[in-house]
């Protein structure tokens, strides 16, 4: 469904040239979810800037759906870290923002939105403003967002990590009930290897600076998952450590228990 | 019961956000009312209190005339601030190329001291109200323009971002997300305008009209009639409270999401 081949970007920035991505190699199958992870400043949110049309690559090709990616594309969307709702309109309304942008059915959109709002819980909230939300509710409403144009592909950066710890699960776990409802080619972006390890069918592992692929981690970890306890709990633990060396440096790794 | 508490305490939050002003107002009243006695100053020099309201009572009629006249000056003014400055905003924020060449220009302009441009409008354009309109004009501008191209400018990025992922045209950028994220910051600028707006019109009837609270001032002055200056003085500052005040409550109709936003 998304496919980067030979991937590199460098940046022109204020203090010469910034080598965000190299050689990028990765395909990501049709509804599979892919967890992105890596240090800070690896290159994710580009890598994903460059699938959504935002981002041209310096070289390599992306593709989505077999088309290369020239401009965005109404079948992909994308979540940021922030809510980024607009403050003056009420939460059903920032909902269907996409919708008006794009021209699509309104009527239609209308009752679908109700019915996303209702999935995550928000309904009752369709008249508030975004500030009178906390912002686990402004990230729901902002996810609604993000559904309401049906997308087949649907890129999401960090898109819990500003948000506390519990709430945080809980979207997460909404994020699989809503996959079960509706087919979608995810991929997620996270810092937390819990996250990681909950959502994805696999993760890729990006090395720090300038951005390579490190490894491809399967998760075969039968669903739903919680990070309760439950009988798979060794497995995540396994999964866990291998990334969590992964992503550490070395002499870290030794000194502290993993 | 709870409710009944919750009524009180907005009772009692009125009481002091309407009560305090007015205790300050007849404290400095009372002071000067004081001082007038106390000092036995005379009354061409400063009136007491209740000369002011008998000078204002006296020509009730002749003074509401005068400031209708500069209320009209002002507003107007005003208004063609608004209608040029946020077009030219508008052509600032949107382009480098402009912004480089109105900016200096709009700088320059701003730093010529505004009284010393009066009594050359006055020679252009004589005694009636265009001159006041075009200086009411001239101080509005540009803290219009100033911070409605700011405003403009400070979309967030993940916004911009965000409809950018739509694809979306630059004028449906612009007037689903830009310009309602400036309103607020447009705001400021009609306020900060709103408030030069009545010096302006002043400022233009002192060097040369008749007919104004500015006239008014300038001709009780010259006949030592210092009570009626004081009663349109007070007039002026009635003028601006309530110019500023509408906007004000403009304000919290039309953007009730500002105020938590900012
Ligand atoms: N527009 C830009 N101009 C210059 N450098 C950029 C730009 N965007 C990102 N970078 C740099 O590219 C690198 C990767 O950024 P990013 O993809 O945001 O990392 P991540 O999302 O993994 O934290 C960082 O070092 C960042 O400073
Ligand atoms: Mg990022």
């Amino acid at each position: 469904m998304i496919k980067l081949t030979h991937v590199s970007h460098v940046f022109a920035g204020r203090q010469g040239e910034v080598h965000a991505l190299d050689d990028i190699t990765l395909e990501v199958r049709r509804n599979e979810l892919v967890t992105l992870v890596g240090r800070s400043g690896c290159g994710k949110s580009t890598m994903l800037r460059m699938v959504a049309g935002l981002l041209r690559p310096s070289s390599g090709t992306v593709t989505v759906a077999g088309e290369p990616v020239g401009k965005p594309r109404q079948d992909v969307s994308f979540m940021f870290q922030r809510a980024a709702l607009l403050p003056w309109r009420t939460v059903l309304d920032n909902v269907l923002l996409p919708v008006e942008i794009l021209r699509l059915d309104r009527a239609a959109k209308r009752r679908r939105a109700h019915e996303l709002l209702e999935l995550v819980g928000l309904a009752g909230f369709e008249k508030r403003l975004p500030h009178e939300l906390s912002g686990g509710m402004q990230q729901r409403a902002s996810l609604c967002r993000s559904l309401i144009q049906d997308p087949l592909v649907l890129l999401m950066d960090e898109p819990f990590s500003a948000l506390d710890a519990l709430t945080r699960e809980e979207l997460s776990i909404e994020l699989q009930r809503i996959r079960m409802e509706q087919e979608m080619t995810i991929i997620f972006v996270t810092h937390s290897i819990e996250e990681a390890v909950l959502l994805a069918d696999r993760v890729a592992v990006l090395s720090p600076r300038p951005g390579r692929l490190r490894k491809i981690v399967d998760v075969d970890i039968p669903r739903p998952r919680t990070l309760g306890r439950n009988a798979y709990a060794d497995r995540v633990a396994e999964v866990s450590a291998e990334l969590h060396e992964l992503l550490m440096p070395a002499p870290i790794a030794s000194e502290g228990a993993v | 019961m709870t409710a009944a508490r919750r009524s009180g305490s907005r009772v009692a939050r009125r009481l002091v956000d309407w009560g305090l002003p007015v205790l300050g107002l007849a404290a400095l009243v009372a002071l000067w009312w004081l001082a007038t006695i106390v000092f036995s100053i005379e009354k061409f020099l400063v009136p007491a209190p209740d000369d002011v309201v008998e000078a204002f009572i006296g020509q009730a009629g002749f003074l509401m005339e005068q400031t209708w006249v500069t209320l009209l000056e002002t507003v107007q003014g005003f208004a063609v601030a608004v209608v040029v400055g946020i077009p030219t905003a508008m052509a600032i924020a949107s382009s480098r190329l402009l912004e480089k060449m109105i900016y200096p220009l709009l700088l320059a302009v701003n730093a010529v001291p505004k009284i010393a441009i009066a009594p050359i409008l006055v020679v252009w354009m004589g005694f009636g109200p265009v001159p006041k309109i075009v200086m009411v004009f001239l101080l509005c501008f540009f803290p219009i323009v100033i911070s409605t191209a700011t405003g403009l400018k400070s979309t967030p990025a993940e916004l911009t971002e965000l409809v950018r992922s739509y694809d979306a045209s630059r004028l449906q950028v612009f007037f689903k997300v830009r310009f309602p994220y400036a309103l607020p910051q447009v705001m400021v600028g009609l306020k900060t305008a709103i408030s030069l707006a009545v010096i302006g019109a002043v400022i233009a009837e002192f060097v040369g009209a008749d007919a104004g609270l500015g006239f008014v001032i300038v001709q009780s002055g010259a006949s030592a009639d210092t009570p009626l200056a004081f009663a349109a003085m007070a007039l002026l500052g009635v003028i601006s409270i309530v110019l500023f005040y509408g906007l004000n409550a403009l304000e919290k109709v039309i953007l009730p999401w500002a105020e938590e936003n900012r």
